[in-house]
């Protein structure tokens, strides 16, 4: 093949990008909890990246991206067979979007879009802190992975019925990332109910810094979410990028605009929070609208996000960190926002014609249809899987290790040495040795200590 | 002998160590501690979701002395601790009935 190395070295070092944002989005998440799930919520991340990128290698790649021999059945799932293992006899093959060549190996694509599969079955994690078993989790993550995330990614991007038949567009995951985790993340937190004492408890967030150094990470990796997703390295790609950058600006703006009027003050965890708003957001609509209209959108869905994570106090579900009110209102929102303001002037493969550009629906019922048949099909089978794990008793941890924290009985370990009551150092109690076993001084372990190995 | 023990604000700690050390006060011991008095806690928002903060961070500072330097100490703590505003804390005494060096086991006003 004829390797593209301006479009091939994009999307290596995009790849790149996108894993970064899954320890991104556990030092987010880890930061929102409190301190006694706090590396639970992390792992549950760091798992995924385990995990799916193997699955994904045996058969996520293949039955998402490969095109089944059945047109028919090719509509609903990929080839069983086609890229099965990821082998090496297609190596030399070179990835094409719409018949046409990208000068881009496809394990490149296959590599960039693993990153994905595992962020987006993470971003689940965010509603489940605290009381999840470690082992339910695992398992959860498995089957949602091949029973929801495999089939949608390829009735969007591997030629299903959504991208291929409906013609609704979602250019970086706003319907197959966004709104699919979102939505499956409320579909488990009401099988798996609230923690113990929510709402009644102080449940703040146990360190600010780690949610907007976590932000941060995830904002510089979504350059390579998002304007990756165009694949080739060229003006779409150019005007995802900007529409990211001002998208995302403009919803930190928004989310802290409705703090500062509502609450009287603007909050770092309320910038955090609206630039992964903002993120959401112009995922879907970032290679089809203007700079202008992402601006519009970064402004309306910081605010509109800012406003629905209260929801869940309205409505009494325990979607602890927001998953819902961020990542689904988030993604719905910029989902719709192709309908209103998608433009050839953009991208060319926009053919049907949005609201303001061209005075037609024909493009917003196309993502409401998309839009609300991920919602449906995810929601379900999320919450049918986290039925079955109910009832094979896997599902939730014991109360009394709920309360002494989920880190020390599904994990064996604490995030920190020291856990004062509300803040404040602990500098002699840790130089004691407080709180942790100690070996004897001629190094053999206490008898209440195990050593591996 | 007497305990003298305060509890005040923490920005407040090193204008009251100054002060008792000028006094000629040897030894002193202070640790971090939570609570309220008038002054209350305050509220944190976080994500439109209002928190209670009921206890706050002080100071608690413990001095033992001889009966006859105790309302100097007194003194000299609520002089330096005060900045006027609510929240600047509490100073009380106490009876102490004895006071043993660990090191060389002197006992009562040589331990001091």
């Amino acid at each position: 093949m004829h390797v593209d190395t301006g479009n091939t070295a994009w999307l290596l070092l995009s790849s790149a990008l996108v894993l970064l944002m899954t320890p991104g989005l556990a030092l987010f998440y880890g930061g929102l909890n409190r301190s006694k799930g706090t590396l639970n919520m992390m792992m549950m991340s760091f798992s995924c990246i385990g995990l799916i990128s193997v699955l994904w290698a045996l058969y996520g790649w293949t039955l998402a991206f490969g095109t089944n021999s059945s047109t028919g059945f090719n509509k609903i799932l990929g080839s069983f067979t086609q890229y099965l293992g990821t082998g090496t006899s297609w190596i030399g093959e070179e990835w094409k979007v719409a018949g046409t060549g990208t000068g881009i190996p496809t394990y490149v694509v296959m590599a960039f879009q693993m990153m994905f599969a595992i962020i987006t079955v993470a971003l689940i994690s965010g509603s489940l802190s605290d009381r999840l078993k470690f082992g339910g989790w695992v398992l959860f993550a498995i089957g949602w992975f091949t029973i929801v995330y495999v089939p949608v990614a390829h009735w969007i991007w591997g030629g299903g019925w959504i991208g291929a038949n409906l013609g609704a567009l979602d250019f970086a995951g706003g319907t197959a990332v966004h709104i699919n985790a979102g939505s499956a993340a409320l579909g488990v937190a009401l099988v798996l109910g609230k923690r113990i004492g929510w709402p009644r408890e102080n449940m703040r967030p146990h360190n600010v810094p780690f949610v907007a150094l976590g932000a941060g990470l995830l904002w510089f990796g979504w350059f390579g979410f998002n304007a990756g997703s165009e694949l080739t390295a060229d003006t779409v790609a150019s005007a995802a990028f900007v529409n990211t950058q001002l998208a995302t600006a403009a919803a930190l703006c928004g989310w802290c605009a409705v703090e500062w009027i509502r609450d009287g003050k603007p909050t770092l965890v309320g910038a955090s929070s609206g630039a992964v708003a903002g993120l959401v957001a112009i995922t879907p609509a970032c290679g089809f609208i203007p700079p202008l209209a992402s601006i519009l959108l970064g402004i309306v869905a910081g605010a509109v996000c800012a406003l629905a994570v209260s929801l869940k106090y309205r409505f009494g579900f325990d979607d602890s960190l927001d998953v819902v009110g961020v990542h689904f209102v988030g993604g719905w929102i910029g989902s719709l926002w192709i309908g209103l303001f998608a433009t050839s002037g953009v991208n060319a493969v926009v053919t049907h014609k949005s609201l303001f550009f061209g005075g037609s629906l024909d493009q917003l019922w196309r993502q409401f249809v998309a839009s609300a048949s991920v919602t449906v099909y995810s929601f379900a089978i999320a919450a049918i899987l986290a039925l079955i794990l109910k009832a094979v008793k896997v599902l939730r941890v014991s109360e009394d290790a709920e309360v002494g924290g989920i880190d020390i009985s599904d994990h064996g370990e604490t995030a920190y040495d020291f856990q004062p009551v509300a803040g404040s150092s602990g500098g002699a109690f840790a130089i004691a040795g407080i709180g942790g076993t100690k070996a004897d001084a001629d190094g053999k372990a206490d008898a209440s200590q195990k050593v591996a190995g | 002998m007497k305990l003298v023990t305060a509890v005040i604000k923490p920005y407040q700690l090193d204008a009251v160590k100054e002060a008792l050390h000028a006094l000629g006060v040897t030894g002193l011991t202070v640790s971090e501690v939570q609570g309220y008095g008038r002054q209350k806690g305050h509220t944190e928002v976080y994500r439109g979701a209002e928190y209670t903060v009921e206890f706050l961070p002080k100071i608690k500072v413990e001095v033992v002395t001889d009966e006859i330097d105790v309302d100097k100490i007194v003194d000299a703590v609520v002089t330096s601790a005060r900045t006027g505003k609510i929240g600047d804390g509490k100073v009380w005494v106490t009876a102490v009935e004895e006071v043993v060096r660990v090191r060389t086991g002197e006992r009562g006003l040589d331990a001091l």
